[in-house]
């Protein structure tokens, strides 16, 4: 029997998390290599990576809802922001512009981050459960721009436009991981310790949603997304179904919202917009819809968009500039942030239209013709 | 009472320019069942051609609105082809993905060409205002509803009483049926795609007159007819008009009253207020006021 690793004999062991030795290899090695970063990258890189592990984490949110429970949710940006504030608020001190209650332990202030936008997502989900398809698309999007809103306007808790509020700060047990210095002896950048911590939240957030979307609930939310008037039959209960795929997925989305904003020093109240929304929808359709691995891929490659984007600038400047005949006014290169935008739209596009399933679904393709190799089929 | 009216009027403008954009998405929506999230970007396209032309180029403001209608109907037909065509069939769920992601590269790439200036639209009106008892009206505000009301009834016109538009409809409606009648249904989706192309051409350029200018934020103007076809249901016509003018009147009357009454709503807040009547109302009537019932069937 060892001789036939491959052989799935029983349920158990076709749901397993890790199905096969090779891939307990893979991972093994993956896990080495991710913890290893900090100990060779650039700073500017790991920075990169810090926001990408965020990014981890509000994709599987998203992929929750959206990709197994089918709800397409443009309203993801409204609940990292509720994350990003109740951090805030929980860590940072009353000041004369804004209000908070000092607690900077991450202990407390990261999971009531999740908490909170969980909140907020049960709040939301009754108006949410009762529509479908495109309405509750647009719906999701008015959630955003009516928080913006809210953002701008509630100056005791954003500081205003402009100004913003001090971002959360992340002290672990009394060790603040936002200083340098030496630690058991050994000198450690601030950003290593940030991606240590960020990283074993990444692993068990992972886990947690691996686990549950081979549950009885992941289960129902895939029977709602192919079809709702099946799964209701089948005696789903829709609406609870919907709510726990909201509730969970804004939770997802509250604790990538704080630990985006921990790496920065200020929260400006303008950076929770639509954008940000769509930046995580090009992450789960780049990753593979339905896929926890792909949200990983697809957040990992949006994280490290900004160092592709200035190599792509050099080229795309040139094109750009040919267009002067066009032009109203005389020509403005090109900013980082707009070929960010252009990159991961041109993505977006690309692989909707091409590789409907994602990284995952191009890795399966790859996976499957060497598995034959030479035989094609 | 002055106050009032005035609201009211200026709502109204507004609300017909709300509907000229909701029925360009309405349009697409009945035709391939896709709500498009590039109408953004083909609105700022639109009006950015008509800036240029007029202001640039130097022709005749109207005929320049005319040519960046023709460029916008082009736009939608070529994006239609390129991108959507090959996803019918597929879920609709990808299709809007695919808008999203145009939108966010068209934009990308009209707000390079428009540069970081507010521009002025080289239309006729300025600052010109029309006294019709007691009421002042921009004269802008004027032109945009009467030339939106044009469009509009031109585009019923079309939709109800023409062979295309009977093509349109019934492809619509059934898409094999349609086919098996002789409709080559692929082209009236690029139809559809064009109509909705030259509809926000035409939007953008009448809300970027008068005293305001077309900059890199006009587009968010379109996401506000978003709540308007929601509010008139998805794939309803007179739901796009009616929702049009309500959230229209709507927004300025709470532009009109609310900083008096209620300052601690912020500033801009009837900037959101089209997003609570459609909150408001989608929790009475699920799809909208207009908007068909799915019926399911098991």
């Amino acid at each position: 029997m060892a001789t036939r690793p491959r052989m799935i004999r029983s349920h158990r062991d076709a749901m397993a998390l890790v199905r096969t030795p090779t891939r307990a290899v893979w991972l093994g090695i993956l896990l080495v290599f991710a913890f290893a970063a900090p100990l060779w990258m650039s700073n500017g890189l790991l920075f990169l990576l810090l926001a990408g592990l965020a990014y981890i984490v509000g994709a599987i949110g998203l992929n929750l809802v959206s990709g197994y429970a089918g709800q397409l949710s443009l309203g993801h940006a409204f609940f990292l922001a509720v994350g990003a504030y109740t951090a805030a608020v929980i860590s940072g001190p009353s000041t004369q512009t804004t209000f908070g209650l000092g607690i900077n332990e991450i202990l407390v202030w990261l999971p009531a981050a999740g908490i909170t936008a969980g909140l907020a997502g049960f709040l939301v989900g009754p108006i949410a459960t009762r529509l479908r398809g495109l309405y509750l698309a647009i719906v999701t999007l008015g959630l955003v721009l009516v928080g913006d809103h809210v953002l701008r306007t509630w100056t005791g808790l954003t500081g205003g436009v402009g100004f913003g509020r001090q971002a959360p700060d992340p002290t672990l047990l009394g060790l603040d991981l936002s200083t340098t210095g030496p630690i058991l002896g050994v000198d450690v950048a601030r950003s290593a310790l940030l991606y240590w911590f960020s990283l074993v939240v990444v692993i068990l957030l992972t886990i947690l949603a691996l686990n549950l979307v081979r549950s009885r609930t992941g289960r129902a939310f895939q029977a709602v997304r192919d079809r709702d008037v099946a799964a209701e039959i089948m005696g789903i209960d829709l609406t609870r179904t919907k709510l726990i795929a909201f509730t969970v997925s804004s939770a997802y989305a509250g604790i990538a919202g704080a630990m985006l904003t921990m790496r920065l020093e200020t929260i400006e109240a303008t950076q929770f917009n639509l954008l940000l929304s769509f930046l995580f929808i090009a992450m789960i359709l780049i990753g593979g819809i339905a896929s926890i691995p792909g949200s990983i891929a697809g957040a990992l490659v949006i994280a490290i968009l900004p160092d592709i984007a200035g190599p792509l600038g050099s080229v795309l400047t040139p094109v750009f500039e040919t267009l002067t005949f066009w032009r109203a006014d005389a020509g403005f290169p090109l900013d980082e942030f707009q070929l960010e935008q252009l990159l991961y739209g041109a993505l977006l596009i690309a692989f909707v239209l091409l590789e409907p399933r994602g990284l995952i679904g191009l890795w399966v393709r790859v996976r499957n013709y060497w598995k034959a190799f030479p035989f094609s089929y | 009472m002055t106050t009032f009216l005035q609201a009211v009027v200026s709502g109204l403008a507004l609300g017909t320019i709300y509907a000229l954009l909701a029925l360009g998405f309405v349009i697409i929506y009945r035709a391939t069942d896709v709500v498009s999230f590039a109408q953004p970007a083909l609105m700022v396209f639109g009006a950015y051609w008509a800036m240029y032309f007029a202001t640039v180029i130097g022709w005749n403001f109207w005929v320049a609105v005319v040519i960046a209608a023709v460029l916008g109907a082009v736009m939608g037909a070529v994006i239609e082809r390129l991108f959507l065509r090959p996803l019918v069939g597929r879920p609709v769920f990808s299709a809007v993905m695919v808008t999203i992601g145009l939108d966010i590269v068209l934009r990308v790439i009209v707000d390079d060409l428009l540069g970081i200036n507010q521009r002025t639209m080289g239309d006729p009106f300025g600052l010109q205002t029309v006294n019709i008892g007691g009421i002042t009206i921009p004269q802008s505000d004027l032109a945009a509803m009467l030339g939106a009301i044009l469009v509009i009834s031109a585009l019923l016109v079309f939709y109800r009483t023409t062979k295309y538009g009977l093509a349109m409809r019934a492809a619509a409606f059934d898409q094999e049926a349609a086919m098996a009648q002789g409709i080559p249904v692929g082209r009236m989706f690029g139809l559809a795609w064009a109509l909705a192309g030259s509809m926000a051409a035409i939007a953008g350029t009448f809300i970027s007159m008068g005293n305001s200018s077309l900059s890199r934020s006009t587009w968010v103007f379109a996401l506000r007819a978003l709540p308007v076809i929601v509010l008139g249901g998805l794939d309803s016509i007179r739901g796009a008009i009616v929702g049009g003018l309500i959230i229209g009147v709507a927004e300025r009357l709470v532009a009109a009253y609310q900083p008096g009454a209620a300052p601690w709503l912020g500033a801009g807040f009837e900037l959101v207020v089209p997003y609570i009547v459609m909150l408001v109302v989608l929790l009475v009537k699920p799809y909208g006021l207009y908007g068909t019932a799915e019926v399911q069937r098991v």
